[in-house]
């Protein structure tokens, strides 16, 4: 079992929202803030991610796009919320085309609140990201020590009915 | 052939240390250019965290080819190293290096992603862009040492840095677009970054992008190897000019990195062929009509 905690490789995709936060992200990872100092990388690409950091709220549109990433991102990952907007939905959550927050879609593991939220949260959130990121890679270790070579069930926490259903009838809602 | 026992260790020290040398070195990197940009920068062993990290993520491939491929490309560069170190032929070293390329290529174009094969076409290209430098290079060193052994470049009695000064300089530059440095990054960037910055990398995961991490390393203490064939002579002095050089590059290659943006790869090839034609050209025809 390997000390995975100093590597948190971070995906960030910002949802629909007013992109605030999308720029406090990208001064976290600044020389002000200078995320890499924990090991932090900010990557594009889903393979090589460990934390995938959400801002802004999830519409009928980028839903599709959010679950993708996630389930690209190899085991195991964690996900992060960022601002208001990821949190709840924020002041767009009753909007027509919206499902909600990140959690309407994938699994979200830390809440960061703020609106924006700030680069002192967004750091203290991605090293709280990262103790899990450690405790779930122990756990990886632990499951595929114990069930080599077997096929893994599916995540029951993705693709929750809730959001099945919810989608199924926002996509009727589209068609009509 | 009396000294055949050093070249033996000589090869056996580079294919069970350099993936350590050439980690600390990439981390050392790092944390040079976090401290050029004002940064406190990651820990030196920040590579060495990302290697044991990576073998421990999921395997998600797109092609399982590629983990073979990757494999190949691995195996070819500790062989060119190895080569290189145990004073085998130039060219032949040179060859193989050329070789591992190709292998990278493939990795890079089995997944058939846009991204990736996009890459994989700029890699052809950068290879385009180094391999005349490299290849007037083992020249060089048969016309000024008259032979291709390495044995016999590496014990010369005075610096062939007097004689090849073209050849270093092609070579350097050279260097840089095969460490992959801004500002020739243009199959991929050593940082992680978003899709077509990222290259040929983009589709390789958890221990495919080890093996191809650790292929870098090894590729790396090899170059830097190189330049210190320039410097070497009789003294047991020269031992530590050609350390000096090769941590005056490593500054001086940071440097570059830190202060260039990517250029296009077609500014790429010109500046590569016209610096490889000025300097290699001449100083080739120089040692030929002084021979």
């Amino acid at each position: 079992m390997g000390k995975v905690k100093k590597s948190p490789w971070l995906l960030h995709y910002d949802g629909s929202s007013c992109n605030g936060c999308d720029i406090e992200v990208l001064a976290t990872l600044t020389p002000v803030y200078d995320a890499e100092r924990f090991g932090v990388v900010n990557t594009g690409d889903p393979l090589q991610a460990d934390i995938l950091m959400i801002t802004g709220g999830i519409n009928q549109q980028n839903a599709p796009v959010v679950k993708q990433l996630y389930d690209q991102m190899p085991r195991p990952k964690v996900v992060v919320a960022v601002g208001t907007c990821a949190c709840s939905g924020g002041v767009f959550r009753e909007c027509y085309n919206m499902l909600g927050g990140a959690d309407s879609t994938v699994p979200v593991d830390i809440y960061v609140p703020g609106c924006a939220a700030r680069p002192e949260s967004i750091m203290d959130g991605i090293l709280k990201a990262v103790a899990l990121f450690q405790k779930r890679s122990d756990e990886h270790d632990q499951y595929e020590k114990e069930h080599k070579g077997e096929a893994r069930p599916v995540d029951p926490s993705i693709n929750t009915a809730h959001d099945k259903a919810k989608l199924k009838e926002m996509e009727g809602t589209a068609d009509a | 052939m009396d000294h055949t026992i050093y070249y033996v260790i000589g090869a056996i020290l580079y294919i069970v240390g350099a993936p350590f040398l050439g980690c600390l070195m990439d981390g050392a990197e790092r944390k040079l250019s976090a401290r050029m940009q004002g940064r406190i920068g990651p820990p030196i062993l920040q590579p060495w965290y990302d290697f044991v990290k990576l073998l421990n993520k999921q395997v998600v491939t797109v092609d399982r080819a590629q983990f073979f491929i990757l494999l190949s490309y691995l195996v070819l560069m500790i062989m060119s190293g190895a080569m290189f170190f145990s004073g085998n032929d130039l060219l032949m070293t040179f060859f193989v290096l050329s070789t591992t390329g190709t292998f990278l290529y493939f990795a890079a174009i089995v997944p058939s992603s846009p991204y990736s094969s996009m890459a994989a076409s700029r890699e052809l290209i950068q290879e385009v862009c180094y391999e005349p430098a490299v290849l007037l290079l083992s020249v060089g060193f048969y016309l000024a040492t008259g032979t291709f052994n390495a044995r016999a470049v590496f014990s010369q009695h005075t610096s062939l840095i007097l004689f090849m000064p073209g050849f270093l300089a092609s070579y350097l530059f050279a260097m840089i677009i095969k460490l992959r440095l801004s500002p020739f990054d243009v199959s991929t960037s050593h940082h992680a970054h978003q899709e077509l910055v990222q290259g040929v990398t983009t589709e390789m995961g958890a221990r495919n992008l080890a093996i191809f991490k650790m292929a870098e390393w090894y590729e790396m203490v090899f170059l830097y190897g190189v330049v210190m064939v320039f410097i070497l002579n009789s003294s047991p002095l020269s031992i530590l000019a050609a350390v000096l050089v090769d941590l005056a590059m490593f500054f001086c290659f940071v440097l570059i990195d830190n202060t260039n943006a990517r250029v296009k790869w077609e500014n790429m090839l010109g500046m590569s062929w016209t610096v490889t034609g000025l300097c290699s050209g001449v100083n080739l025809l120089i040692l030929m009509m002084i021979r």
